[in-house]
């Protein structure tokens, strides 16, 4: 492809299902956090044994943990029947040559080696990686949370449904695992807004907006 | 209650009726216990003749009560219990045919008691089990007659008609079994794997459930309904934090703070001290131990979560929400690792984007410039 008979064209990339999960979940996680750490260690806000503080922070923790449920689940849907940016196999990019090649050039760009910024289309390859181990974490943040949700009804539907995590997990131990893995998802949300800014810089393109708009500048051959 | 005239035609009275009356127990009495034991077992009032009937009748069931590795709290509980007292259980409801702390006899004579139980009613009377069974290097770490606790175990389950271990020891392994679990401890079911056991974990079990376990037993000829940990639900059914008198401080957000607070003064919620109520399945809010006078929670004190396995594992520290996060110092919340794992990230990406910002001459390899 020749440099100077190329030209750029938009690109829909990002298709409505995947934006508007990205931004459901943002703001799901947000009130997540905000109202888990409430529930984790609360501050007296009562003034009067009639108020119902704990309880409101619960009913939001509860109906944005749905959400972000049904939010996650139709992500994962869609990485089976939405494009190719979409698709699953753009989050297990080391399971293929180029993948790995890839995840390679990224990652000398990332630690300052290489001065080359790879311009991928969808995803970049690590990124791809590192939104894989995010909705595991997701996962992990779903069933756990519905398992200790669970415990209110225990013989009912959702907490016969989620048996084996209650084997996998002390009572406590999902506590902790439930609190830890929302410190880890702030540590990537941090890490996802950096890199996101540093792509729009260094890579030039557009990357920032595309997850508004859904179009990224591709360049084309003539 | 109703009058006693009424009940009497309702409710036939068989010839061991008047043995209750006998030993000073009123008509009246015996009743309030059928009653109470039925909202425990949370049956209709229906079926309090049927247990009164049950009750009354011939034929008390044969018990054995082991101890094995145990501080008898258990047996203490029971020595304890205001409903029925001990006496009307030991006499009336049960046949207590072997109890090493309450029994007259000692030594082989005990022994001997045990094994006419075993012999004369196999397969018809039932084990009690109170405290941890030892099994490490051939069960040597408890032995009773000379006998290992394990072996004993076996045998006087493997030919009871049931098996109620009692107490967290002998439910889960309890204590004894906590890390590093030195004399390899574990619970009943684990030692004898073929019995039938229920479980009444606590620590110690309250009373009330052990009854109202063996009247139902008494009552409908099988053992209640259990949860996946073997449980009777009537009891281990609910969440303690769920039916606990200071939920309304919870849901208000209300908190004690500190031992001794404004809020502790007050009776304000119990979470932030450590309380175990949320995980923990039990009823002591509505059941409550020693003639119902009180419980943890109601006298001020977070729940230890004792009725739940390895809970002096799991439930530690006692006085925080959180476990400790493993390979950090005990001063270490979960909380404060979470930030410190938080703030190092943004330090690091800001670094990354110092040096990002200052580096002149990275291309883009496709980008829109050429």
């Amino acid at each position: 492809m020749a440099r100077n008979r190329s030209c750029l064209y938009e690109e829909y990339v990002w298709e409505v299902p995947v934006r508007a999960t990205h931004w459901i979940n943002m703001l799901a996680i947000i009130a997540l956090s905000v109202t888990g750490i409430y529930i984790g260690s609360p501050k007296t806000l009562g003034l009067d044994p009639s108020d119902y503080v704990m309880g409101w922070v619960r009913v939001v923790h509860f109906t944005a943990g749905y959400t972000f449920a049904i939010s996650v689940a139709s992500r994962i849907w869609w990485a089976f029947v939405g494009n190719r940016h979409a698709g699953w196999r753009e989050f297990v990019p080391f399971l293929y040559p180029e993948g790995r090649r890839d995840m390679g050039r990224m990652f000398l760009y990332y630690v300052f080696i290489s001065r080359k910024v790879p311009h991928p289309t969808g995803h970049n390859a690590l990124a791809g990686t590192t939104y894989l181990l995010v909705f595991i974490l997701y996962l992990v943040m779903v069933g756990t949370g519905f398992a200790l949700y669970a415990e209110h009804a225990p013989g009912g539907v959702m907490h016969t449904l989620l048996t084996p995590l209650y084997a996998l997990f002390s009572d406590q131990g999902m506590r902790l695992t439930h609190h830890m893995v929302m410190w880890l998802l702030v540590g990537f949300a941090i890490h996802h807004i950096y890199s996101a800014w540093l792509m729009d810089v260094k890579e030039r393109g557009g990357v920032m907006s595309s997850i508004f708009g859904g179009y990224k500048p591709v360049k084309r051959g003539e | 209650m109703p009058k006693s005239s009424d009940e009497r035609e309702v409710i036939p009275r068989p010839s061991g009726a008047s043995a209750w009356e006998e030993r000073g127990i009123s008509r009246r009495d015996f009743m309030k216990f059928c009653t109470a034991t039925a909202a425990a077992l949370a049956l209709p009032v229906s079926l309090v003749p049927r247990i009164a009937e049950a009750l009354e009748a011939d034929g008390r069931p044969s018990v054995i009560w082991l101890e094995f590795q145990g501080c008898t709290g258990d047996s203490e509980a029971l020595l304890r219990a205001a409903n029925p007292t001990v006496g009307e259980i030991v006499l009336d409801v049960l046949s207590v045919d072997y109890h090493e702390t309450i029994m007259a006899a000692a030594g082989h004579q005990a022994e001997e008691a045990r094994l006419k139980t075993e012999k004369e009613r196999s397969g018809k009377y039932i084990a009690v089990v109170e405290g941890a069974i030892p099994v490490k290097d051939g069960g040597i770490y408890c032995c009773v007659g000379g006998r290992s606790a394990v072996d004993i175990a076996r045998e006087v389950c493997g030919g009871a008609l049931a098996t109620i271990a009692v107490g967290t020891c002998a439910s889960f392994g309890g204590i004894p079994a906590a890390a590093p679990n030195p004399t390899g401890a574990v619970s009943v079911s684990e030692a004898v794997p073929g019995a039938t056991v229920v479980n009444i974990p606590g620590c110690p079990l309250n009373t009330d459930n052990l009854v109202a376990t063996i009247v139902h037993f008494i009552t409908f000829g099988k053992l209640p309904a259990v949860d996946g940990k073997g449980r009777p639900l009537f009891a281990f059914g609910k969440r303690i934090h769920d039916n606990c008198e200071r939920r309304a401080h919870f849901d208000a957000g209300q908190y004690v703070e500190q031992w001794g607070d404004q809020g502790h003064r007050k009776g304000y919620c119990l979470y932030k001290m450590g309380c175990k109520g949320p995980e923990t399945f039990h009823n002591c809010p509505t059941q409550r131990y020693n003639e119902k006078t009180s419980w943890p929670v109601g006298a001020g004190h977070g729940c230890a979560g004792c009725s739940e396995p390895h809970f002096w594992d799991t439930m530690t520290p006692f006085y925080r929400r959180l476990p400790n996060v493993p390979g950090f110092g005990i001063e270490m919340t979960a909380d404060k690792i979470g930030l410190g794992l938080a703030a190092g990230t943004a330090a690091a990406f800001g670094i990354h984007g110092v040096v990002s910002a200052l580096r002149k001459g990275d291309e883009s390899d496709e980008g829109k410039e050429g």
